[in-house]
């Protein structure tokens, strides 16, 4: 793959005008997770409505297939339940990007993807413990 | 014994046909340099995360595997007495190179564990301080925050100048304070300060303190002589001076490493063991406890040989004309930031560190990678440093003594051809 096709122009075009970038005033999930190896950062915040989410927004600093990934699956989980959106395979990320991606650059391409998923099971699983204690 | 040592040392390039020579054109004894990477030749510009390694060196190695291997200072055998000889003859190469006396170079795993054997075995107590600088490798900041949580010793950091200096006057501040220990690096391996190593060490000395100096990304490229320098404690890797990883040192001064604990315990490093409690062996096996790397060694030694034939002050002149031609080139490329002195080649040693417009250094290394470039990306492990040039990440190139004028050109085509394809 060259790095011609992977950096075609819908990918800068997420890179530097990204979708639904920014914070939210009152978010009911929040998670954020680093990238060691290279220090990219993503946070993805998500207001909940009625067990869909009504609002995502992400910040954070990478490369361009990082940043560009994570907008666009923000965009693709808007609106939808939080139960199904925690159950995204990776392979719909990579099918959102359609472009080439090397294995170097898989953590790149998944970091919104981890990040998202971290934030949907700690909240669905706080959930669930919480409705458990209810019961009882 | 000294058979395979010699036999892979006729394979190195004499030193004589190396003097007076204006580029050192030694990339034909680094196999690596053979290889393809994408069907395009590999130019590799990240010497300084890693060295290749020459053909001696690795020969070097397999020949210790092939005829010499024994564990060392235990055997009556022959081979175990080849093997100690070897090891010891290695310790002594690396003691004249940087000189030291061979009591003083304690073989380790690298750099990073150099300066937590000092960190470890300094035992600060309560309300010393330890300074550090902002500039630093995160090995030479993370085991000082260890030892200051676990002591209640107190932790400082030199701030640099814009120009990518170390801030004289608060340095001055700083040591005034009379810290037990000061560590620094000899040379930044974003900024590539060489730093004044000697004034700095003068100054902590005046104030009785310690000095250690991370010597890992100087001792590859510039001549080092650790009495010159007066440092109490020097330490580098091996792997970042054509020899192979898991092998680096620490020198310290005798009368120092004598007065200190042993760091790692067990097999090689007692004189005697009784179950009520054991003595220390002498410097430096006091400090080298277990089995240590004996191929490793034997590979450093002949790396610094291979050094030693091309000539230390031959490689510094060599690698500063490409640093010179490579500032020059790249200040012409548009949307090109630089980091770390700009004004004095001579100050500056084995890297340049970059951004390119807005351009992630991540996606800038593909670009690279996808022309057979190899350079680094990303934080380069001084994340604080990072903080105080007001960016995440920046790519870095850095160069070798196997590095050529060519490197450089083809490394500026693939400049532009990322531009193109990031529409700058």
């Amino acid at each position: 793959m060259s790095a011609e096709a992977m950096y075609e122009e819908i990918i800068l075009d997420y890179y530097r005008h990204p979708q639904n970038f920014g914070t939210l005033e009152k978010p009911d999930i929040k998670a954020k997770d680093v990238n060691i190896s290279c220090g990219d950062e993503v946070e993805i915040q998500i207001a909940v409505k009625e067990g869909k989410i009504a609002q995502i927004m992400f910040h954070g600093k990478g490369c361009a297939i990082s940043q560009a990934a994570t907008s666009m699956l923000t965009e693709h989980v808007q609106g939808v339940s939080l139960e199904k959106a925690a159950k995204i395979a990776k392979q719909e990320v990579l099918d959102l990007l359609s472009i080439p991606i090397s294995p170097m650059r898989l953590k790149c391409a998944l970091l919104g993807f981890k990040v998202l998923k971290v934030g949907l099971y700690s909240y669905l699983g706080e959930k669930r413990d919480g409705d458990e204690c209810e019961d009882e | 014994m000294q058979a395979s040592y010699i036999q892979v040392s006729e394979e190195m390039p004499l030193g004589k046909e190396r003097q007076g020579s204006k580029e050192i054109a030694v990339s034909k004894d680094f196999p690596i340099l053979q290889t393809k990477i994408r069907g395009k030749p590999l130019i590799y510009l990240d010497s300084a995360a890693t060295s290749q390694k020459p053909l001696s060196v690795i020969t070097a190695i397999d020949t210790y595997y092939k005829t010499t291997n024994a564990n060392i200072h235990r055997g009556l055998h022959t081979l175990s007495g080849q093997a100690t000889d070897l090891y010891e003859g290695a310790r002594k190469k690396i003691a004249t190179f940087i000189g030291a006396n061979e009591k003083e170079i304690i073989f380790v795993r690298n750099a990073t564990e150099a300066i937590n054997l000092v960190a470890h075995t300094l035992h600060p107590k309560r309300g010393d301080m330890i300074v550090s600088t902002v500039m630093e490798h995160h090995s030479n900041i993370v085991p000082w925050q260890q030892v200051a949580q676990q002591t209640g010793a107190l932790l400082a950091f030199i701030p640099l100048t814009k120009e990518g200096l170390l801030d004289m006057k608060k340095t001055n501040v700083l040591f005034a304070k009379k810290p037990l220990l000061v560590a620094f690096t000899h040379v930044s391996n974003v900024l590539g300060t060489i730093n004044p190593v000697k004034e700095l060490v003068a100054l902590a000395h005046k104030y009785g303190a310690l000095v250690l100096v991370d010597g890992a990304q100087a001792v590859p490229h510039i001549h080092v002589n650790v009495k010159e320098l007066d440092a109490d404690f020097y330490v580098f890797s091996g792997h970042k001076m054509l020899g192979p990883t898991g092998i680096g040192v620490l020198y310290g001064k005798k009368a120092l490493l004598e007065k200190m604990d042993p760091f790692l315990t067990g097999g090689d490093m007692i004189k005697e063991v009784a179950l009520e409690g054991s003595t220390w062996n002498e410097l430096p096996w006091k400090f080298e406890a277990g089995t240590p790397n004996i191929a490793g060694a034997i590979g450093l030694g002949t790396a610094v040989d291979y050094l030693q034939s091309l000539g230390m002050e031959n490689i510094q002149k060599h690698e500063q004309e490409l640093l010179q031609y490579a500032l020059e080139k790249m200040k012409c490329v548009a949307g090109v930031t630089m980091y770390g002195p700009l004004y004095d080649p001579l100050i500056r040693s084995g890297v340049i560190a970059f951004n390119l417009g807005d351009i992630h250094p991540h996606d800038l290394a593909s670009v690279l990678d996808d022309e057979g470039i190899a350079i680094r990306s990303g934080h380069h492990c001084a994340q604080p440093l990072m903080q105080t040039l007001g960016v995440s990440a920046t790519a870095r190139i850095s160069v070798s003594v196997y590095t050529t004028k060519k490197d450089i050109d083809v490394f500026l085509v693939a400049l532009e051809k990322a531009r193109r394809i990031f529409r700058l």
